[in-house]
C-alpha cells in the first residue's frame, strides 16, 4: 500500500503535530521505507485466526467501588504550564 | 407533501458509582475545581486504568431490565482525538464488544396506548471534563472533576416517529435508571444527556433520509422543542428545493432553534482500537443471574400490575408508575389504607397538588406515606367525612399532629354519626331559618332537591363539619317534607 | 567495590565490612568521574541517595534491614519517580518532576535499595541504540565508539562500566537484553504482567515490561523478588504467587531440553556472534542438557507486526503530551491547535513522531484491517509458535543481536536499525520471559546468549543463567574504562 503525502499530513493532523514541508517529504520517505517492510505481512495466510490483542488470556478483575484518592489538585498543578483558580489554562475554545 | 420523521437517541446516563470508571477519585457533583481529578483521571504519564466493579453491574443491570442479551465477553476501546477536557487524548469506551447487546423499551403515548422502542446496544465508557469560558484573559479553564465518571451511553434504533415519542422515550429510560437506582437521572446537573438523530422522509417511503445529530438535548421539554425546530428546518429547506447534510448541530433553548456546529473537524477519524491497558470483561451466567434476581420491579411491570391487579386505570398507573419514589409512596399508601383507588385518588391530587405549589419532590413531603394511609384509612372507616380529612391533610402538611388520628382528636374532627345528635341539630336550624322553610314548602317539588343544600350547608357548619353528611341530607329530607 | 555483584555487597554490608553510606558515596563519586564521557545518567540524584543510605544504615543498626537493604541502583528515566525529574529521554518532560512512584520504584525502596539516580535511554523508549534521546547519546564502556544498546542503554552502561552495581530497565521490543548483549551483563524481561507497570511510562502497553539488569543471573533473582507480583493498579498484571527466584538458582541442569531456533541461525548473523553462542551451548551440553534444533515459522513477521502494533498503541499513548496538564507548551500559543501542534512538534524527537505518525497512520480509517487486525493475527501465530516449541524443550537459545554492539551513527536508515531486533521483538509480542547472559565476544566487543522460556518461567531462566555463570567467567568481565575510571 503506497503511502503519499497526503497521508502523512492526515497522520500529522490527527496525531497533532506541526510537520513543515520540509520534513513532510522526509517522513514520507522514511514511512514508505517502514510500511513496505510492514507490507509483508500481507503474503500471510491468516484466515481463521484471532486477533490477538493481549500476550496472556488473562481476563479484566474489577475495582471495588470505593473513593481512594484524596485532593492532591496543588501537587499535580505544580507540574502545570498554565493553571489559575484551580483550572487549567488553554486558548480559547471556540464552541 | 405528507412527512414522516425519524428519531434516533443517544442517552448518556452518568453511573451513580462512588467512585469513577477507571480510578478511585470521587463522583460527587460541585466540588472545586481540580479537587476531584486523581493521577489516573488527569492521564499522567504512567498512569493505568481499572475498572469499576459497579458500574458494571450498573451496565448489566440496565441491560437486564430493557431485555438485552449480555455477551458473555465485552472489550474497552480507545476513541482517540484531542480536546482539552479529555486528558488522555482518547476516550475509553466500548465500540466492537459493548457491555450490553440489543433490547427494547415500552413506552406510553398520551393516549396511554404504548409502544416498543428498541436499543441497539449500550456500552460504559468515561465522561470528560468541562471546559469554562468565562474570560481567564482569553483562554479556557479546564475542570477535570467530571473527567473517568461512567457513563452509560444507550443507543436506540430509529424507531420514534415524533417529538412526543422521544420524549416518552427518554422519560421511559429515565424512569428505569432511577428505578434500578443506578444514576440519579438529574438532568439539570448532567446526569443524563441526550444526543438526538432526526430526519425526515415523505409518508409511506422506506429508506431514511439524511440525518442531522442535535448534541447535548438536555431536558425532556428541549428534546420536544429542538425535535419540533428540527423537523419543520428540514422540511422547509426539502420544500425549497434543499438538501439535508449530515451534520451536527446544536439546540439553544433561548432562541428555540438549532444551529449547525462549526465543524470540530473535517473528518473525525477517531482510530477505534482495543484498549490494551484492560483486558476482556467476561461475565458469567451465574453472576447475570445474581443480579437478575435483585432487580427491582420495573416501571413497566408496576404499570401492568397497577392496571391489571389493584384496577387503577391506565392513566392512573401510568403517572404513579413514573418514578420509583411516586410508585412507592403510592404503594405504600395503599398498603396502609388497603383501598387502592383512594390511594391513587389521594397521591394525585391532594398530595401532588400541594407538592406542585410548593415544588417539592414526593421524597420531600412533608406529609409522610403512613400517614396519608391512616388519614384515608380514617374516611373509609366513617370517623371523618371527606370535608374533614382535607383539614386533617392540612394540619398534617403543616406538622400540627403526628398522624391523622392525633388531628381528628386535637381538632375534634370525629364524624357525628348519632342520629339523636344530628336531628337535634336539624331541628335547630329548621327552627332559625323560617324564611327558607316557608321558600321551601312554596316551591315546585322538582326545584326542592336544589334548596336543601342551604339547610345541609347549616347543619354541617352547625356540627363544624363532623357531621356525616349522608345521614344529613336523608334526616332533612324526611324533616323538611313532613313540614309539607 | 564497583567490581563487586550484589550478591557480594549485600553480604558485605549484613557482614558490617560495608556500611550502605560508604558504598552509596563510592558509586556517587565514579559516576562524578567517569559518566561524563558515557552520559549513562540523566539525573543524579545524589544528596537523596545518601540521606537514604544513612536510613539504610541505621535500618541496619536496629536489626530492621532486608537482603537488599543499602544496595546503590539506578532506575532508567521511565519509572516516575515523586519529586524528582523522569524525562523518558524526552524534551516533552524535560521539566517534569513527576508527583508520584511507579509501582517498582515504591517496591524497590520498600526494600530498602538506594536511588542514585535515572538513567539515559531512547526517548521514550523507542529505539535500539540509546541514539534517539534528547540528552545526547549513551557510549558503550567497552567502545565509547560504539552504542551501548537501547532503549536502556544507560542503564546497561552504567553497569557495565560499574558505575552502580544493578540498575532497572524496560523492554517492549528488546530494550533490556540487547544492551544488556552489547554492554556485557545480564538482563532479564520478565512475562508480560508479571512486574506491575503502573508508574512506568507507557510506550506501547501491550508489549511494556520492566526488569532487572545486573552483572549476574543471581543479581537479577535478588531484584525480580523484590519488583515481581501482582499490582492492584495495573489490571494487566497477573495475580499470581511469586517463588523465591533464588531458590531454585543452583538446580542441576542434567536433562534440560535446550531447543535452537534455526530460524535464529540464518542469514545476516556475525559468523563470531554465532560461533559464541554455539560455544555456549556447549557449555550447557557439558552440564547435562541435551540439545535440538526447532522451528519458529513466523519469526520473519515478528518485526513487521510489531511496527504495526507498536506504534498504534504508542501514537495512542502519548496522546496526552499535548502541553495542556504537565511537560512541554509552547511559546505563546495562538489558538488551541497551535498549543497542540507546536508543543508536540517541539516537544519530540523524530523517532518519536515517525512511530506516531506510523501508528496514526494504520489505525486510520481504511487502514485499520490491513494493517492492526492483521498484524494482530499474526502476533497470535508468533505466540503459537513458542507455545508449540515449548512443548518439546524447556529453553530456547540463540544470539540477542545479530551483531555486537555497532558503532555510534552507523544506522542512519530507521528500517535498519528496526531489524537488529529480530531476535528480541517476537517474545515480546508472545509476551514470554527471556534473559541475555554474557556469552564471549566478537571483534571485542560483547555478545550476549539469549534464553526464552514459557510464560511465567523466570525461576528457569534464572536458574539456567546462573549455572552457565558458575561454569563461565565471561560475566565478570569489566571492560577497561571501567578499571581506568576506578
Amino acid at each position: 500500500m503506497a503511502l503519499e503525502e497526503s497521508h502523512v499530513r492526515r497522520a500529522a493532523h490527527l496525531a497533532r503535530l506541526a510537520v513543515s514541508d520540509d520534513q513532510a517529504s522526509g517522513f514520507v520517505d522514511d514511512l514508505s521505507r517502514i510500511l513496505d517492510m510492514v507490507d509483508q505481512l500481507q503474503s500471510l495466510d491468516t484466515e481463521g485466526v484471532a486477533p490477538l490483542a493481549h500476550p496472556l488470556d488473562a481476563t479484566q478483575r474489577l475495582r471495588a467501588d470505593e473513593v481512594t484518592e484524596t485532593n492532591q489538585r496543588d501537587t499535580f498543578q505544580r507540574c502545570a504550564p498554565a493553571v489559575e483558580n484551580g483550572l487549567y489554562l488553554v486558548p480559547r475554545v471556540v464552541e | 407533501m405528507q412527512w414522516e420523521t425519524v428519531i434516533g437517541l443517544e442517552v448518556h446516563v452518568q453511573l451513580a458509582t462512588r467512585s469513577k470508571i477507571f480510578s478511585g477519585a470521587s463522583t460527587a457533583f460541585g466540588a472545586e475545581p481540580n479537587t476531584q481529578a486523581c493521577a489516573v483521571d488527569l492521564g499522567l504519564p504512567g498512569v493505568l486504568p481499572v475498572l469499576n466493579e459497579q458500574a458494571v453491574a450498573m451496565a448489566v443491570q440496565f441491560g437486564l431490565a430493557v431485555h438485552a442479551e449480555i455477551p458473555e465477553v465485552s472489550v474497552f476501546d480507545r476513541k482517540n482525538y484531542f480536546y482539552p477536557d479529555l486528558p488522555k487524548g482518547y476516550q475509553t469506551s466500548q465500540m466492537y464488544h459493548p457491555i450490553v447487546g440489543a433490547g427494547d423499551v415500552e413506552i406510553t403515548l398520551d393516549d396511554n396506548t404504548t409502544k416498543r422502542i428498541r436499543i441497539h446496544h449500550a456500552h460504559l465508557e468515561e465522561d470528560a471534563g468541562k471546559s469554562l469560558h468565562e474570560d481567564f484573559h482569553g483562554m479556557t479553564g479546564i475542570d477535570l472533576n467530571r473527567a473517568g465518571t461512567p457513563l452509560l451511553e444507550i443507543v436506540s434504533e430509529p424507531d420514534m416517529r415524533s417529538a412526543k415519542e422521544a420524549a416518552a422515550y427518554l422519560k421511559a429510560i429515565h424512569s428505569i435508571v432511577t428505578y434500578l437506582g443506578i444514576s440519579d437521572g438529574n438532568m439539570a446537573e448532567g446526569s443524563m444527556r441526550c444526543d438526538v438523530n432526526v430526519s425526515v422522509r415523505p409518508k409511506g417511503q422506506e429508506a431514511f433520509g439524511t440525518r442531522a445529530e442535535i448534541k447535548n438535548v438536555n431536558s425532556f421539554r428541549f428534546v420536544e422543542r429542538a425535535i419540533a425546530f428540527e423537523v419543520e428546518r428540514q422540511i422547509e429547506l426539502i420544500e425549497d428545493g434543499g438538501k439535508v447534510v449530515q451534520e451536527t448541530r446544536l439546540f439553544d433553548p433561548e432562541r428555540d432553534e438549532t444551529r449547525s456546529m462549526r465543524t470540530k473537524e473535517e473528518a473525525n477519524d477517531y482510530r477505534y482500537f482495543p484498549c490494551p491497558d484492560l483486558l476482556p470483561v467476561v461475565l458469567d451466567q451465574a453472576y447475570l443471574d445474581h443480579l437478575r434476581n435483585q432487580l427491582p420491579e420495573l416501571p413497566a411491570d408496576k404499570r401492568a400490575r397497577f392496571q391489571n391487579e389493584l384496577g387503577l386505570s391506565a392513566y392512573d398507573a401510568n403517572v404513579l408508575s413514573a418514578s420509583r419514589e411516586m410508585a412507592e409512596f403510592f404503594e405504600e399508601v395503599h398498603r396502609v389504607c388497603g383501598d387502592a383507588k383512594q390511594a391513587a385518588n389521594w397521591v394525585q391530587g391532594e398530595l401532588s397538588g400541594a407538592l406542585n405549589r410548593e415544588n417539592l419532590s414526593i421524597q420531600n413531603s412533608p406529609v409522610s406515606a403512613q400517614q396519608l394511609g391512616e388519614l384515608i384509612r380514617r374516611v373509609l372507616d366513617d370517623t371523618i367525612n371527606g370535608k374533614a380529612a382535607k383539614q386533617v391533610f392540612q394540619a398534617l402538611w403543616n406538622g400540627q399532629g403526628e398522624s391523622a388520628d392525633a388531628v381528628i382528636e386535637a381538632k375534634g374532627l370525629k364524624q357525628v354519626t348519632d342520629t339523636g345528635a344530628i336531628e337535634a341539630m336539624i331541628d335547630q336550624v329548621i327552627a332559625e331559618s323560617p324564611a327558607q322553610v316557608a321558600q321551601y314548602r312554596d316551591s315546585e317539588p322538582e326545584k326542592r332537591g336544589k334548596m336543601i343544600g342551604y339547610f345541609v350547608g347549616q347543619v354541617m357548619k352547625a356540627s363544624r363539619g363532623t357531621a356525616n353528611p349522608q345521614q344529613v341530607n336523608g334526616l332533612l329530607k324526611e324533616k323538611l317534607d313532613a313540614l309539607l | 567495590m564497583h567490581d563487586k555483584t550484589v550478591t557480594q555487597l549485600a553480604a558485605a554490608l549484613a557482614s558490617g565490612e560495608l556500611s550502605s553510606r560508604e558504598l552509596t558515596s563510592h558509586f556517587l563519586q565514579r559516576i562524578e568521574k567517569a559518566d561524563g564521557q558515557l552520559n549513562s545518567f540523566i539525573t543524579v540524584t545524589a544528596e537523596q541517595a545518601l540521606s537514604q543510605a544513612e536510613a539504610a544504615d541505621k535500618a541496619r543498626a536496629d536489626g530492621k534491614a532486608g537482603k537488599l537493604t543499602g544496595i546503590p541502583l539506578a532506575l532508567k528515566d521511565i519509572f516516575c519517580t515523586q519529586g524528582v525529574k523522569t524525562s523518558c529521554g524526552s524534551k516533552m518532560l524535560d521539566n517534569f518532576l513527576a508527583p508520584y512512584d511507579a509501582t517498582v520504584v515504591e517496591k524497590l525502596s520498600a526494600a530498602g535499595t538506594i536511588s542514585l539516580g535515572k538513567t539515559n535511554m531512547d526517548e521514550f523508549a523507542m529505539g535500539s541504540s540509546n541514539e534517539n534521546s534528547h540528552y545526547g547519546a549513551v557510549k558503550n564502556p567497552w567502545d565509547l565508539a560504539a552504542v551501548p544498546g537501547g532503549s536502556s542503554g544507560g542503564s546497561a552502561a552504567a553497569v557495565a562500566a560499574g558505575l552502580v552495581p544493578a540498575a532497572m530497565g524496560t523492554d517492549t521490543g528488546g530494550s533490556i537484553r540487547q544492551p544488556a548483549a552489547f554492554c556485557g551483563i545480564t538482563g532479564l524481561k520478565p512475562t508480560y504482567g508479571r512486574v506491575s507497570r503502573y508508574g512506568m511510562i507507557a510506550y506501547a502497553s501491550s508489549l511494556d515490561q520492566a526488569g532487572p539488569m545486573a552483572r549476574t543471573a543471581e543479581d537479577c533473582a535478588h531484584l525480580m523478588n523484590v519488583i515481581a507480583g501482582h499490582d492492584v493498579r495495573d489490571s494487566t498484571s497477573v495475580a499470581r504467587g511469586v517463588p523465591d527466584y533464588t531458590e531454585t538458582l543452583n538446580a542441576p541442569l542434567s536433562g534440560l531440553k535446550i531447543g535452537l531456533p534455526k530460524e535464529y541461525f540464518g542469514d545476516g548473523l556475525d559468523p563470531e556472534v554465532e560461533k559464541a553462542v554455539r560455544e555456549a551451548v556447549k557449555v550447557y551440553e557439558s552440564l547435562g542438557a541435551t540439545v535440538r534444533e526447532v522451528s519458529l515459522p513466523h519469526t520473519h513477521y515478528a518485526i513487521p507486526a510489531y511496527y504495526v502494533i507498536a506504534p498504534a498503541e504508542a501514537s495512542s499513548n502519548l496522546s496526552r503530551y499535548d502541553g495542556v496538564r504537565f511537560g512541554h507548551r509552547c511559546d505563546a500559543p495562538t489558538d488551541l491547535i497551535d498549543l497542540y501542534t507546536r508543543s508536540r512538534a517541539e516537544g519530540f524527537g523524530e523517532e518519536v513522531k515517525r512511530r506516531i505518525l506510523i501508528g496514526t497512520h494504520t489505525l486510520s480509517e481504511g487502514f485499520f484491517d490491513a494493517y492492526y487486525t492483521k498484524a494482530q493475527k499474526v502476533r497470535r501465530l508468533i505466540r503459537q509458535d513458542f507455545l508449540d516449541a515449548f512443548e518439546d524443550v524447556d529453553v530456547l537459545m540463540g544470539p540477542a543481536s545479530p551483531t555486537p554492539a555497532f558503532d555510534l551513527g552507523a544506522k542512519k536508515d530507521p528500517v535498519s536499525m528496526y531489524l537488529q531486533d529480530i531476535y528480541t521483538i517476537a517474545v515480546n509480542l508472545a509476551g514470554i520471559p527471556g534473559i541475555s547472559v554474557p556469552a564471549g565476544f566478537a571483534g571485542g566487543r560483547p555478545v550476549g546468549l539469549q534464553i526464552l522460556g514459557t510464560h511465567f518461567a523466570e525461576a528457569q531462566l534464572l536458574n539456567v543463567a546462573h549455572q552457565f555463570q558458575q561454569a563461565t567467567d565471561w560475566h565478570l568481565q569489566l571492560p577497561a574504562f571501567a578499571e581506568e575510571n576506578a
